[in-house]
């Protein structure tokens, strides 16, 4: 049981980052492989807040979410829209480009090490329930992340925006005759999504882990959400993280011989049978 | 009624040796002279071009995009590796090996490739060669795991040229290696076989229209890409006698993508030219700082995305054009 509540909590951590992808890969069609850098961009921007400046915890995860989108922003106006109408391969190319600089940023500024975080008092411990021993800080990852994931539900299907971005991917160019400010509901989108990765880095430091390589060590976890939740999906997104979680922890504490092996070969199998995803809608392109 | 007479004049031009050409293969030669103490370097830079060469195929003509083309590199590596380590330690042979089992790996795989479109492929391609990366990683009694594989022992090529302490041998195997398998494949791409590739990349939906068979050529190109993939591999196992896990990491594949955009894709000379300025670049400013080297890199394959598309050839077409039109 503890292990399928650990799984539960990686896999609200996975989708935290990954949902931001599934929205720049599946709506706009945009192979981001960068996406793990913002979230790594996310997490040192927390450990730095909370180690050297004392900063509430409360309050270095939002500030790290932000600085993320803020990033997201700045690049999506110079670079990242230049390459819209790209190839997947250049934009691919691009991507590992900017890996490649974050990578050696972060082991300029920080070096090697892991980067140690210290949660404050009221998320450390456990509750001990009769054969479940649920950690406080798993719990709320949890609790973020259902919140986040209604949220962002609402806010694509229900609010005026989520309209305007769902016209401005299905067809840019009518979107754009009806008025729609299509570059600015991507900048936004991609702020949007940025800033999730943001938020899941620093959240994540506790679980994931902080060091300069990051951004490939997860790439194929985000991928595999994406892959199998369906792009652009966001139930899709949090089903395929929560399981993957669950079947990650899982995998490691029951079988460690066997290792990431299973994860691969599930999303390689999954891409060939159902392209589309589990729950993917079937007439995406 | 006899059919048209085609004038394939233009193509037979085309297929012929230029003067230039003569001329980039004397580089190997000079190199050999003019810096024998950094041989080894040499040797790295006539493997890493074949095995670019190997992508050019695939990605260049066939249009294939790969994440994960380490995997047909590593494979051969460790199946030269574990030939020699198990008593056949004829570096021919060796290679022989690699190219099947690689070879063999690209052909089933390839099937997996075909499907999608190329997200998915960019996908599926990384996942397989994470799982290869996976298994070498956990099979520790069979790879030797994270230490690598070791008392790979290679016998002497042809049986008269042992492996010198200075790489000599070394060199000029990798060298002669990398030639040979370039004529081929230059004879390749100019063979009909070739120009249908070139027709899929440019227009899949037609090539059928004229009676090709797309899928077909398709698994052909990506299991020839793998079989050069597979032989790079083995040359690297032959002259440094060890097989290190990172053959077949995540990395290597993001480089040499980046390698053959930097040199251009699809002129085979891209391939060579690319990994040559390359791994100069690298062993200059690795020496200074490595993280330095990383930032430099992701910069340049940047800006290249953004503005100079052809790498290294298509400046240099662009270069000769101006200067036949000036003159």
């Amino acid at each position: 049981m503890t292990i399928i509540f650990d799984g539960l909590a990686a896999g609200m951590l996975l989708f935290l980052i990954s949902v931001g992808l599934s929205v720049t890969l599946g709506l706009m069609n945009f192979v981001n492989l960068a996406h793990g850098a913002f979230a790594m961009l996310g997490g040192y921007t927390c450990a730095l807040l909370l180690s050297r400046l004392g900063v509430p915890f409360l309050l270095a995860v939002p500030a790290a979410a932000a600085t993320a989108a803020l990033a997201g922003v700045i690049l999506e106006r110079t670079l990242y829209r230049r390459l819209y109408a790209a190839t997947h391969l250049d934009q691919v190319l691009f991507s590992i480009g900017l890996i490649f600089m974050a990578i050696s940023t972060a082991h300029y500024f920080f070096g090697a090490t892991q980067q140690p975080i210290v949660l404050p008092e009221f998320l450390k411990g456990q509750i001990n329930l009769p054969g479940l021993d649920v950690g406080i800080y798993r719990l709320f990852l949890i609790g973020v992340g259902l919140v986040l994931a209604a949220g962002l539900q609402w806010m694509v299907s229900h609010t005026n925006f989520g309209a305007q971005l769902r016209a401005a991917v299905d067809n840019p160019r009518a979107a754009r005759g009806l008025g729609i400010n299509v570059d600015r509901v991507f900048t936004l989108t991609f702020a949007l999504g940025s800033g999730l990765a943001g938020l899941g880095g620093a959240l994540g430091i506790e679980m994931l882990g902080l060091d300069p390589g990051f951004p490939v060590k997860y790439i194929v976890y985000f991928l595999i959400v994406v892959a199998v939740g369906g792009s652009g999906n966001i139930k899709g997104s949090l089903l395929a993280a929560l399981m993957l979680g669950v079947f990650d922890v899982a995998g490691k504490y029951y079988l460690p011989q066997v290792g990431a092996f299973v994860i691969y070969a599930v999303m390689v199998v999954m891409l060939i049978v159902r392209p589309q995803g589990l729950f993917g809608r079937s007439a995406a392109k | 009624m006899t059919p048209a007479k085609l004038d394939l004049s233009p193509l037979r031009r085309a297929a012929a040796w230029r003067p230039a050409e003569y001329a980039f293969w004397l580089l190997p030669v000079a190199a050999f002279f003019l810096f024998p103490k950094s041989l080894a370097l040499l040797s790295q830079i006539a493997i890493t071009a074949l095995f670019c060469l190997s992508l050019d195929l695939i990605l260049g003509y066939a249009g294939i995009v790969s994440l994960g083309h380490a995997a047909f590199f590593g494979l051969g590596a460790y199946a030269a590796g574990l030939m020699a380590k198990y008593g056949w330690g004829d570096p021919l042979l060796g290679l022989a090996g690699a190219a099947v089992m690689a070879a063999a790996a690209g052909f089933l795989t390839s099937f997996l490739v075909l499907r999608g479109t190329d997200l998915t492929r960019l996908m599926v391609t990384l996942g397989v060669s994470m799982m290869l990366y996976e298994a070498a990683n956990k099979l520790t009694d069979f790879t030797g795991g994270v230490d690598g594989l070791q008392g790979v022992d290679i016998q002497p090529v042809l049986g008269m040229f042992s492996f010198d302490l200075y790489g000599k041998t070394a060199y000029w195997y990798s060298v002669a290696i990398l030639f040979v398998m370039f004529w081929l494949a230059r004879r390749l791409v100019h063979s009909p076989f070739g120009l249908s590739l070139r027709g899929i990349r440019q227009n899949v939906g037609r090539m059928p229209a004229i009676g090709a068979p797309v899928n077909a050529r398709l698994v052909a190109a990506y299991t020839i890409g793998a079989a050069y993939a597979g032989i790079a591999g083995a040359l690297l196992t032959q002259t440094t006698q060890f097989v290190s896990l990172d053959v077949m990491a995540f990395s290597r594949s993001a480089e040499l993508l980046l390698i053959l955009v930097l040199g251009g894709t699809g002129s085979l000379y891209g391939a060579l030219i690319g990994t040559m300025v390359f791994m100069a670049a690298h062993h200059f400013l690795s020496d200074i700082n490595p993280q330095y080297w990383q930032f430099w890199l992701g910069a340049a394959l940047v800006l290249i995305v953004l503005f100079a598309r052809d790498g290294i050839m298509g400046l240099l077409r662009k270069l000769s054009t101006r200067a036949r039109t000036s003159s």
